[in-house]
């Protein structure tokens, strides 16, 4: 017997070590995915590597900031001209939504809907992948201490990401969207059909639950329909692909993530949300989707010329608005810790902006009208039919 | 270039100082979980596997070439969502079978750790693919020009790759 296992010594421990594994398998497989068996090995691996990861994701922020912040300043006029511009545009634009916004909350308010409202989000930095295509996750900077717990919805600017997964003391992981294992309840915009939202072993993302007679084409907006608990109702989730008949009587619909998730960088963390009956009025919270472009704090990329032009004809229609509120009266700024550990304004109650509100933005000036050609400007000093200055 | 069939005589075997026996994996392990952060295709890589492949191949030792390959694996596996042990069997079985292969083989030269890495890497996501499947039920995806395109960059990695890993060897 001794002779026999010391012959085969190699091959008894790789059996030993193989067998203890399948074991360790079966009873992971066994017990609910929710179940914590793993945890201890788990938070020692996560403790020995993303220490790394924060630090070099630190370093390269910082000289990167230093880098745009007090080297590369080329461009900055031109750009913050540009941006003056998109700015009283977007007000002119903001006037007029916030105005059917209050006309929407006040006709749910009369049918007594219920809205989903963000209260508190707290911005991450990502710092890792999960190294595995059968695994598709990113590890934040942000954990228990920040106040992130499980099943909290992940987003950016663009839209959904993900939700928290597994939650440690100053980091988390966070499932992606497009995980085989993960699920989000939307909607199509145009058709309101409600489907669900799933990864595929390949990556991709697909919605599910689609009936074949439907009207989807590829375009469609597709949204969060709220229905799992997770994510606030109205962000975007992504656009429609492709569409083809699927098993059975469903479609097989191929979605491009709103928000870029192989490219992501900084994200936010729904901690707090509530579900409540608008109320029509001043101080009503601002919706999810509404509150997404004040939350994230990246900076944005440099205007392309087209667009803000556009911004510019649509928000000139509405030039008798001129006397409403900016969006930096929207809220009311407090404190958040950004991911780059610069305190850094933000609303964790986001209050939509009193009615009385002075002018904070003063009427398209000279100075921007520089920006534009002549039929803009002409555009911009004469009010719209029917819409008098006020 | 030739793989050469050599005695136990002509072997050499080589050990890696504790520092380095725990950094070099700790840090490829990082490396994968970050680098795809910046430049998505470095996902094709599998830097884990490679330290496997060449920890086992310079110790020649299957004890120590299957016990790094599972260390290793477990804790790339705790990374993940997924249960533990799918990448730890797959590379306890690479570790095994590459220090198996040191042991009889030739595989310092550049063209023999091409091929070597070119077979463990295939013998790796099969493996995978199968307790993925098998064991755990997961659905995986399994696409032959992918894998192979995947063992070719894999292998190519792994000749500079293991000529600057042998300036941690020391000599037995």
């Amino acid at each position: 017997m001794d002779s026999f296992i010391t012959r085969y010594r190699n091959v008894s421990i790789l059996v030993a070590i193989l067998f203890a594994q399948v074991l360790g398998l079966a009873v992971q497989v066994r017990r609910s995915p929710d179940s914590q068996s793993t945890r201890l090995i788990r938070v020692w691996s996560v403790a020995a590597v993303t220490p790394f990861e924060k630090a070099v994701v630190w370093s390269q922020s910082s000289i990167s900031e230093l880098w745009h912040n007090y080297v590369y300043l080329r461009g900055v006029r031109q750009e913050n001209r540009d941006l003056k511009y998109e700015i009283e545009n977007l007000r002119l634009k903001q006037v007029r939504l916030s105005e059917d916004a209050e006309q929407a909350r006040r006709l749910q308010a009369l049918l007594g809907f219920k809205e989903q409202f963000i209260l508190k989000t707290v911005a991450a930095q990502v710092i890792g992948l999960t190294g595995s295509d059968l695994s598709r996750g990113i590890y934040i900077d942000k954990g228990r201490t920040d106040g992130v717990k499980r099943d909290m919805a992940v987003i950016t600017a663009d839209g959904v990401v993900g939700k928290v997964l597994s939650v440690y003391e100053t980091t988390s992981l966070v499932l992606l969207i497009d995980d085989q294992t993960s699920g989000v309840g939307a909607v199509l915009a145009k058709t309101r059909v409600q489907g669900i939202l799933r990864g595929t072993p390949s990556g991709e993302v697909v919605l599910e639950k689609i009936l074949s007679d439907e009207q989807v084409g590829p375009g469609d907006q597709v949204l969060t329909s709220g229905g799992d608990q997770i994510f606030p109702k109205g962000l975007p989730a992504g656009t429609v692909a492709s569409v083809s008949q699927g098993p059975e009587s469903f479609l097989n619909i191929r979605i491009r993530p709103a928000a870029n998730l192989s490219k992501l960088e900084e994200v936010l963390v729904i901690t707090q949300q509530e579900e409540e009956t608008p109320v029509a009025g001043g101080n009503a919270p601002l919706r999810a989707a509404d509150v997404l472009a004040q939350r994230l704090p990246s900076v944005p990329d440099q205007p392309a010329a087209p667009a803000g032009k556009a911004a510019a004809a649509e928000g000139l229609e509405t030039s008798d608005a001129l006397d409403g509120a900016s969006p930096s009266h929207a809220a009311e700024p407090a404190t958040e810790e950004h991911p780059s550990g610069t305190p850094k304004s933000v609303t964790p109650t986001v209050k939509a902006p009193p009615k009385a509100a002075k002018p904070a933005a003063p009427a398209p000036t000279a100075e921007l009208d520089s920006t534009k050609p002549d039929s803009e400007k002409r555009e911009l000093d004469s009010p719209p039919p029917g819409n008098p200055p006020q | 270039m030739p793989i050469t069939y050599t005695s136990g005589e002509q072997i050499e075997v080589y050990r890696f100082r504790l520092p380095v026996a725990i950094l070099i994996p700790l840090g490829a392990i990082f490396l994968q979980a970050f680098l795809p952060l910046r430049m998505p295709f470095f996902a094709i890589f599998d830097l884990p596997l490679l330290v496997t492949i060449f920890f086992a191949v310079a110790r020649r030792s299957q004890v120590a070439g299957l016990t790094t390959g599972a260390l290793i694996g477990l804790v790339q596996d705790s990374l993940t969502h997924q249960p533990l042990g799918l990448y730890g069997i797959a590379k306890t079985v690479v570790g095994y079978g590459a220090s198996s292969l040191g042991v009889r083989l030739d595989v310092e030269n550049a063209g023999a750790r091409f091929l070597v890495t070119l077979g463990f890497y295939v013998v790796h996501e099969v493996v995978f693919f199968m307790v993925a499947r098998g064991l755990v039920g997961l659905s995986v995806a399994w696409s032959w020009p992918h894998e192979l395109g995947s063992a070719f960059a894999n292998a190519i990695l792994a000749v500079p790759l293991f000529f600057l890993l042998d300036r941690f060897k020391v000599k037995t």
